[in-house]
């Protein structure tokens, strides 16, 4: 299948797939993707390499549109801490690069949804892993971004600096809009030097209570706890320190003198440790999986009140990240709505059959005074309604 | 009053003055209704000084439910509203029109909820940058953005402007270090945005918000995150021969792997007005400094530092002196922190710019100011967060001279579209406000403009929330 850009010179590569007549559009640049953009007639769904479609609610278009096809790192200026990438540039290439200089993604995101997701789909999604706590989300590492608008334009928000204040910080809302508002063509991020070493201390605790106390201390302590996590299964806490030996060692034995029986694991246990966790590998496979933010204290009830339904799971960030899973039931899911509520929180359904997340309320629906404001947003970007329409609300 | 294009007052506004303010008084308390002449004078400005207009009333509310009634009002009366902190803001972002009621959030003081366990504050808009800091110090904890006016600049007007500080290299800007906020918007309507814990659901209203200088709401409540300070800290002074010679240096520390608490820079200008201020050793023979500073406990301390002294040693430093004690950290962070009241005392004007640019372009940028620097005939000192790239020339010029102003403009918009030619951008920490304001185009295209602009047509459909600021008019 060909398609014609807006200048009808050029030719866009296309699969065609038998569920979406307008088959999957590839543009190998930013400038044919607008093109398609301007001559779209019909929605689509913006994707990468598509690893998240099936994370909140099944998108409805005929045709995908992805970026896969415009992929490679354009800036890494590792003495300046930044690196660009276009939007289909695969996460793994871009750890590669940043490690063959001794520099790491700082929100550590996830490897849930497997080694093809791209960078426009990390930042669309705003995946951040443990570190979050100490070293902030995905959204606050991303210093710029062109994108593509509804109408075909063009844009260029913040930029290749650390520090930017300059107009309204469109990064920011783009970063986690999943596609909904523009076309992620290409990212400039903020990166950190790999810590030295990393250690981390093992608490054994009685229950997520215990665990949250145990965490808590261990942020609430001057010596950079930089992941705090807790699996039910081995009912075990782990705090995180990474930085230079001599500090690592030090901290780590500050740290484990506050806790009773705490053992110190030293850095090649640790690594392999932190990527489990980072990637959700202590989860019983389930039906369906969500993840629920709230205050830390509130984690342990989020275990608590999902349990009747046959939901289980673990708690990162010091508490305050519940990843779970369970079945795809509607009983499930209002469990876990019901307990982040309760929590004060707020939940993602991140895995799930279609015929669930087609029904129910993916995450929590906003006040009716910010949901009025949120249409008229998306009708400031996407005036036509045709990227991923129905992805995070269904109105 | 300097000349500069302003919005011209709405004639039907003015011309109900009487009756704005009356309206006002029926919907607060006498106190908090300011109209007198010589009332309104100390809010005719902000730390821009150059640019004054006294507003048509000044209204201090004491809750939300006050918010929300004031803007009701002057939504329905087409009023424009000027919402403002402390006034400390040094690109005009608090300056009044002439039909504009300012919001003053100063009696919105108090600080609500401090949790330890879960690590965050609820403040109200009023409460000073270092009132939260000083309300959590004695548990060990603290809020960690600190721009220069952390003793007097309020955490509204941080998140307005979303500002930095000297720590955010290893600690990240304001909206880095927040969870939560209660806006009002123009209609009246109060939106709950974030909440205690990280990552909301759906769009980043927070980090919409944040930086959106009062354009989108007023703010009621925010709701900070906390942390624990280190076990100690500890800087270091290093002086070189040139600026460019200290910005190769900068680029080694980061390459090195370590990501000092803060790294900032100085010019000889610079140095020079800062140590007859502070006396902190400063060194006076050496053309550009740099103030290093580490965290954590003795031991620590010691390794990173001198780590770092290898480092600087590499680049022929002409001085170099570890702080042994507190006090001497204290000493070379009041120099730094005095800055520009250090620079106001050889010239009693000055213009303090905010430009960002990639730190690898710093030898060259700053061999461009000083040629400007001669061809305008103006000083300049220059004072910059080196790790991150914000650079803050200060244009000293003489406020009696109407020239000499018109020429640190030029100056100062000469110095900013540099900064975007280089990669860089206006505003690092400081807001668009007033001053930057006809510069946007130079960094962003008509489309990117309309863009933003759509997001306050959205919010305040009337632009009455302190218009005029951020878009070119």
């Amino acid at each position: 299948m060909v398609v014609e850009s807006g200048e009808g010179v050029s030719v866009v590569s296309a699969r065609v797939d038998a569920a979406l007549p307008g088959g999957v559009i590839v543009p190998r640049d930013e400038a044919e993707l607008a093109g398609v953009v301007r001559d779209a007639s019909a929605p689509m769904l913006v994707q990468g390499n598509g690893t998240k479609a099936g994370m909140l609610r099944p998108g409805r278009a005929a045709a995908v549109l992805s970026t896969a096809g415009m992929s490679g790192i354009t800036l890494y200026s590792p003495s300046e801490l930044v690196m660009r990438a276009r939007a289909g540039t695969a996460l793994a290439e871009i750890e590669a690069a940043l490690a063959a200089h001794g520099q790491q993604m700082i929100a550590e995101p996830s490897h849930l949804f497997g080694e093809a997701q791209t960078i426009g789909g990390v930042v669309a999604a705003n995946v951040s892993g443990p570190r979050r706590i100490s070293g902030g989300a995905m959204r606050d590492h991303v210093l710029g971004l062109r994108a593509v608008n509804g109408s075909g334009e063009i844009l260029n928000f913040g930029g290749r600096v650390l520090k930017n204040v300059t107009g309204l910080d469109l990064t920011k809302l783009l970063t986690g809009s999943f596609g909904t508002l523009a076309v992620i063509t290409e990212v400039t991020f903020k990166v950190l030097p790999v810590a030295g070493a990393v250690g981390t201390i093992v608490v054994r605790v009685a229950d997520a209570q215990a665990a949250v106390a145990v965490m808590s201390a261990g942020l609430g302590s001057p010596f950079s706890v930089s992941g705090a996590a807790y699996l039910p299964g081995s009912r075990e806490v782990y705090l995180r320190v990474e930085d230079f030996a001599e500090s690592v060692a030090y901290r780590c034995g500050r740290l484990a003198g506050q806790f009773a029986g705490a053992e110190i694991l030293g850095s090649g246990e640790s690594k392999a440790l932190w990527l489990s966790i980072r990637d959700c590998e202590a989860l019983p496979p389930g039906e369906a999986m969500w993840r629920v933010s709230v205050r830390p204290s509130a984690g342990p009830g989020v275990l608590r009140d999902v349990a009747f339904a046959g939901v289980t799971g673990f708690l990162d960030w010091g508490g305050g990240l519940v990843w779970l899973s369970g079945p795809a039931t509607h009983e499930a899911h209002e469990a876990v709505c019901a307990a982040a509520r309760t929590g004060g929180g707020v939940w993602w359904l991140m895995r799930g059959p279609e015929a669930l997340r087609a029904v129910v309320e993916v995450m929590p629906p906003e006040a009716p005074a910010l949901a009025a404001l949120r249409r008229q947003v998306v009708a400031k970007f996407d005036p036509r309604g045709i990227f991923n329409p129905l992805k995070m609300w269904a109105a | 009053m300097r000349a500069m294009k302003q919005l011209d007052p709405k004639p039907e506004v003015m011309a109900r003055r009487s009756e704005i303010i009356a309206g006002l008084r029926r919907i607060l308390p006498e106190r908090a209704v300011i109209a007198q002449a010589v009332e309104l004078k100390p809010y005719e400005t902000d730390a821009l000084t150059a640019y004054r207009q006294v507003p048509l009333a000044v209204v201090l509310p004491e809750d939300e439910a006050q918010v929300v009634d004031v803007l009701k009002f002057c939504a329905a009366g087409g009023v424009r509203v000027i919402p403002r902190g402390a006034g400390t803001s040094l690109c005009g972002g608090a300056l009044p029109l002439a039909d504009s009621v300012v919001v003053g959030l100063m009696r919105m003081n108090r600080i609500l909820e401090i949790n330890y366990a879960d690590r965050y504050a609820v403040v109200q808009p009023g409460v000073t940058n270092i009132g939260i800091t000083q309300a959590v110090a004695d548990a060990g904890y603290f809020y960690a953005p600190d721009p220069s006016s952390q003793l007097a600049c309020m955490i509204g007007g941080n998140v307005g402007m979303n500002s930095g500080g000297a720590h955010c290299l290893k600690y990240g800007v304001t909206a880095n270090n927040l969870l939560g906020l209660r806006l009002v918007t123009v209609a009246g309507e109060v939106l709950e945005i974030g909440g205690a814990h990280c990552d909301a659901a759906g769009y980043d209203w927070l980090g919409l918000i944040t930086g959106s200088e009062g354009q989108l709401g007023i703010l009621t409540e925010v709701t900070v995150r906390i942390l624990h300070a280190p076990e100690g800290a500890r800087a270091m002074l290093a002086g070189f021969a040139s600026n460019e010679v200290a910005g190769e240096c900068v680029a080694a520390i980061i390459a090195s792997g370590i990501i000092p608490v803060a790294l900032e820079f100085m010019d000889k200008p610079a140095i020079h007005a800062c140590e007859a201020f502070a006396h902190a050793g400063y060194p006076l023979d050496a053309q550009a400094l740099l103030i290093i500073e580490v965290e954590g406990s003795q031991d620590e301390q010691a390794d990173m530092l001198g780590r770092l002294r290898e480092i600087c040693e590499r680049f022929a430093p002409v001085s170099m002196r570890v702080a042994q004690t507190e006090a001497e950290s204290a000493a070379i962070w009041k120099g730094r922190k005095g800055a520009f009241g250090a620079v106001g005392r050889i010239s009693p004007d000055y213009l303090c710019m905010d430009g960002v640019i990639p730190t690898s372009r710093l030898g060259e940028v700053l061999r461009r100011i000083e040629e400007m620097s001669a061809a305008y005939d103006l000083r300049v000192a220059n004072i910059f967060h080196a790790g991150d790239g914000n650079l803050h020339p200060l244009i000293m010029y003489d406020a009696n001279d109407p020239a000499s102003f018109a020429k640190a403009e030029r100056f100062g918009a000469e110095i900013l579209t540099l900064c975007v030619e280089a990669g860089g951008c206006l505003t690092g920490e400081h807001g668009v406000g007033v001053e930057k304001r006809e510069l946007m185009r130079v960094q962003f295209s008509e489309s990117e403009l309309t863009q933003m602009r759509a997001m306050k047509d959205v919010f305040d459909p009337q632009w009455l929330l302190n218009p005029a600021k951020v878009f070119p008019l």
